[in-house]
C-alpha cells in the first residue's frame, strides 16, 4: 500500500512515431523532433500491464514472501514455484502466443519481474534468464522449425534455458571467446570449451552457446549454437557457492567434443557477437527490474520498521537521519523505475533502446545496493540477523551491479552512444559576453 | 428452464448459464480509517480489490464451466467507472462477458443491489446466480437472500460445497451448528463462504484474452430500477478500543459477573 501511495507521480513516456526520416536527420541534443510526449500516472498503465502487476504482486506476497528465506538459506532451487510461474505464463511473457508465450509487452515483463523479485530475487533471476537470455534471442533469430523445438516448450516453462556467453577467461571481454566450433563435415560442428557463471545451468534443458569458428576474425568469428544439455560431451561444473541469489544455480558448462548439427546454428555464422549484444540489451531491462524489486523490498522493510521501532521516546521514523535515508532510497528507486519503464516502452515501440537499457540497469543496480545497505542501517542490529530479510536483500543486491554487464561496461555503452549522438548533432554553444574593456 | 431462454443465440441445452456478482471493495489488507467528520471511511488513495467472497463466486462458476456443467459465466458489477477493473479481474479468471451497471454505489444498500440484480436476471435469464455471502465493506449478508425473495428462486447461502446435476444443486452450507446440506431446484441463488474454494491467479494468457471479452454498460435508469436510498448513514466511528480482561477465581464468580456486571445472562 505504501508503494502504491508513493508512486502517484508523473512519468513521461517518450513515444516516437514511425517517422524514421526525422530520426536520421541530425538534431540538437535534447529536443523532441518528431516525437510526441505522453504523460501518464502510475494509475494509467495500460490495463493488461496493471493486471499483470497486480497478479504478480499477489503471487509474490502469497507464495514468495513465506518461502524466500528458506530458498536462500537452503540454496534450494524453487521447483514448485517455478512450475507455478510457468502455469501463469510468466516464463515466456513477450513470446507470441503461437510460440507458447503470453504475447505481452516488455512493460508487462518489467513490472511483473519487479514484483516477483520483490518477493524473491532468486526466483526473479531464474525468470529473467529464461525470458530475456534464452527465449528472446531464440524468438528473434531462430527459424520457424527451430522455434518449434527450441522455443515453444521453453516459453511455456515446460523446460528452462540458459545463456552460455561468459567464460573463465572472459566476461566483459565477450569478443575474446575461446570456446571453439570446428566443422565436422558439412553438417556438424564440434564444440569445445568451458562457459562460466551460467544461471539455470543445473536445471536447463538447452543452452545457447557462443563459440568461435575463426579466432583471427575476433568477435566477427563468433557464432551462436543451440545445444541440448543432454548432448554427449556436455557436462556441468559444480554449483557456485554464492553470496546471494542462492536459489538460482550458477555453474560452468563444460563442452568436450560436443557434436552439434549445423541446423542448430542460431542466426547466421559470424552473427554470434551481435546476437549476444542485442540479447544483453533486453536482458538489462530484466535485471533492472530485478534490482528494483530488491530495492523496493528494502524500502518497504525499512519504512515499516522505522515506524514501529522506538528510540528516545518516539518511533525512529521521526528522526531526520532516518527520514533522509528513506527519502534517498525512494528517489533512487523512482528514478531507476522510470528509466526502466522508458527503456521498456522504447523496446516495445521498436526503437533503439541500447543506451536507455544500459542506463536503467546501471542506475537500478546501484539503487539496489544502496537501498539494501541503508535498510540494514535503519534496522540496526536486526538488519544483521536472518530474522529480518535485510541481510538477504544486501547479499542479493550485490550481483546486480556485476552480471549482464558490469556497471563499468554500462558506463562504456552509455558514453559510446552519447558520443556518437553528439558527433551527429550540432551542439550549440552559448556566446561569451562582450569584453568590457 | 434454461431451454426456454430467449436470447436468440444458439441455446446450449447442456450448459448452465451462471451470473456472478462482483464488488469492488477496499482491499482486505488495508487498515481502514474513519474520516474525521465521521461520515464514512477514508477512500482516497486506498487500495481497492475484488471482494474476496465475490472472487470465490467467480472461481466456483469458472470451475463449473471447466467441469462441463456450465456454458457461460456472466460477471456483473455495480459501481463507478473503476468497477470495470473488478469485472476485468473476473474475465481474466475465466468469466465470458460482463455487465457494468454504472452508479456511484456509495449510497447503495443491499435491497437496491438486489433489485438491480433482479432486473439483470429478468433480462439475462441465468440458471444460477452465485454471489459472495457478504461484501467486506458493508458486511450486510443480505443481498443474496433478498434477490432470492425478489425472484422467487430458492436460495442456498454460506456454501462450502456445490454439486450440480439434473437441473438442481446440492449445496453444503456452513451454519452455526455445523454443516447442512440442502437441495435447490435451478434457477437458484447461491452465496459463497470462505471455504468453498481457493481462487486462481489470473494467468497471462487469460489476462490477454480478457481484453477481447465484451463488457456491456448500463445504468439503474436503463434497468428501470429506483435506487434512491432508503437507509441514511448517520455516523461511522471506530469500534471502542478493547479493554483488558480480568481473571476470575471460580465459576461462581464468573456467573456472578456475567449476570450482574456484563448483564448478558
Amino acid at each position: 500500500a505504501l508503494w502504491t501511495k508513493s508512486c502517484t507521480m508523473l512519468a513521461a513516456v517518450i513515444q516516437r512515431g514511425p517517422r524514421l526520416a526525422a530520426r536520421s536527420a541530425p538534431a540538437p541534443l535534447g529536443t523532441l523532433v518528431g516525437r510526441t510526449r505522453t504523460m501518464f500516472t502510475f494509475e494509467t498503465l495500460p490495463d493488461e500491464v496493471s493486471m499483470v502487476r497486480d497478479m504478480s504482486r499477489q503471487f509474490a506476497e502469497a507464495e514468495l514472501y513465506p518461502a524466500a528465506g528458506d530458498i536462500d538459506a537452503q540454496h534450494k532451487f524453487p521447483e514448485k514455484i517455478v512450475k507455478k510461474l510457468a502455469d501463469l505464463g510468466l516464463l515466456g511473457i513477450v513470446v507470441p502466443e503461437e510460440n507458447g508465450g503470453a504475447g505481452m509487452s516488455t512493460m508487462a515483463y518489467a513490472v511483473s519481474l519487479e514484483e516477483i523479485s520483490r518477493g524473491c530475487a532468486s526466483t526473479g533471476v531464474i525468470m529473467s534468464a529464461n525470458n530475456s537470455l534464452y527465449c528472446a534471442p531464440v524468438l528473434k533469430y531462430a527459424t520457424e522449425e527451430q522455434k518449434e523445438e527450441w522455443l515453444t516448450p521453453f516459453a511455456k516453462g515446460e523446460k528452462l534455458g540458459c545463456f552460455g556467453l561468459s567464460e573463465p577467461g572472459n566476461g566483459s571481454d565477450a569478443g575474446a571467446a575461446s570456446t571453439t566450433a570446428v566443422e565436422d563435415g558439412p553438417d556438424h560442428f564440434f564444440l569445445n570449451g568451458t562457459k562460466a557463471w551460467i544461471t539455470n545451468a543445473h536445471e536447463a534443458s538447452a543452452a545457447i552457446v557462443f563459440a568461435t569458428t575463426d579466432k583471427s576474425k575476433k568477435h566477427k568469428g563468433i557464432s551462436a549454437f543451440l545445444v541440448p544439455c543432454d548432448a554427449p560431451g556436455f557436462s556441468l561444473g559444480a554449483k557456485e557457492d554464492k553470496l546471494g541469489i542462492r536459489g538460482s544455480s550458477t555453474a560452468n558448462l563444460i563442452l568436450d567434443n560436443v557434436r552439434v548439427p549445423r541446423a542448430n546454428l542460431l542466426g547466421k555464422p559470424g552473427e554470434g557477437f551481435k546476437i549476444a549484444m542485442t540479447t544483453l540489451d533486453g536482458g538489462r531491462i530484466g535485471i533492472a527490474a530485478q534490482a528494483l524489486g530488491i530495492a523496493q523490498a528494502s524500502l518497504d522493510v525499512a519504512t515499516k520498521y522505522a515506524a514501529e521501532r522506538t528510540a528516545f521516546g518516539a518511533p525512529i521514523s521521526s528522526l531526520y537521519a532516518i527520514q533522509l535515508k528513506l527519502s534517498k532510497m525512494a528517489c533512487a528507486i523512482e528514478g531507476a523505475r522510470l528509466l526502466n519503464w522508458r527503456a521498456a516502452a522504447m523496446k516495445d515501440a521498436g526503437e533503439d533502446f541500447t543506451k536507455e537499457a544500459a542506463m536503467a540497469k546501471l542506475v537500478a543496480s546501484e539503487a539496489a545496493t544502496m537501498c539494501a545497505h541503508q535498510c540494514i542501517q535503519v534496522l540496526g542490529g536486526m538488519g544483521y540477523v536472518t530474522d529480518m530479510p535485510a541481510e538477504r536483500f544486501y547479499r542479493d543486491a550485490r550481483i546486480t551491479e556485476i552480471y549482464e554487464g558490469t556497471s563499468e561496461v554500462q558506463h562504456l555503452v552509455i558514453a559510446g552512444k552519447l558520443l556518437k549522438e553528439a558527433a551527429k548533432a550540432d551542439i550549440p554553444m552559448p556566446a561569451a559576453p562582450k569584453k568590457l574593456h | 428452464f434454461h431451454s426456454l431462454s430467449t436470447r436468440g443465440s444458439i441455446i446450449d441445452m447442456s450448459g448452465l448459464r451462471i451470473l456472478v456478482g462482483v464488488k469492488r471493495v477496499i482491499d482486505y489488507g488495508v487498515k481502514v480509517r474513519v474520516k474525521p467528520d465521521k461520515s464514512g471511511v477514508v477512500m482516497d488513495n486506498v487500495k481497492m480489490s475484488i471482494n474476496p467472497f465475490c472472487e470465490i463466486a467467480v472461481e466456483e462458476a469458472v470451475r463449473l464451466k471447466e467441469a462441463g456443467v456450465a456454458s457461460e459465466v456472466l460477471a456483473v458489477s455495480i459501481g463507478p467507472a473503476k468497477a470495470l477493473d473488478t469485472i476485468r479481474h473476473a474475465l481474466a479468471m475465466g468469466a465470458d462477458r460482463g455487465i457494468h451497471i454504472e452508479h456511484d454505489s456509495l449510497g447503495l444498500a443491499p435491497l437496491q443491489v438486489a433489485k438491480l440484480f433482479k432486473a439483470v436476471c429478468d433480462k439475462e435469464t441465468p440458471d444460477m446466480v452465485i454471489l459472495g455471502k457478504q461484501a467486506i465493506d458493508g458486511d450486510f449478508n443480505q443481498t443474496g437472500q433478498m434477490l432470492s425473495a425478489l425472484t422467487g428462486w430458492p436460495q442456498a447461502t454460506f456454501a462450502s460445497e456445490v454439486k450440480v446435476a439434473d437441473g438442481a444443486a446440492e449445496v453444503t452450507r456452513e451454519v452455526d451448528g455445523g454443516l447442512e446440506t440442502v437441495g435447490v431446484k435451478l434457477p437458484a441463488v447461491i452465496t459463497t463462504d470462505l471455504r468453498l474454494n481457493e481462487p486462481r491467479y489470473a494467468t497471462l494468457p487469460n489476462i490477454m484474452k480478457a481484453k477481447k471479452k465484451k463488457v456491456e454498460k448500463t445504468t439503474p435508469a436503463d434497468l428501470g430500477v429506483d435506487v434512491a436510498p432508503r437507509v441514511e448513514v448517520i455516523k461511522v466511528e471506530e469500534p471502542p478500543t478493547r479493554k483488558a480482561g480480568i481473571t476470575v477465581g471460580s465459576v461462581d464468580e464468573l456467573m456472578d459477573k456475567l449476570v450482574n456486571e456484563a448483564k448478558v445472562l
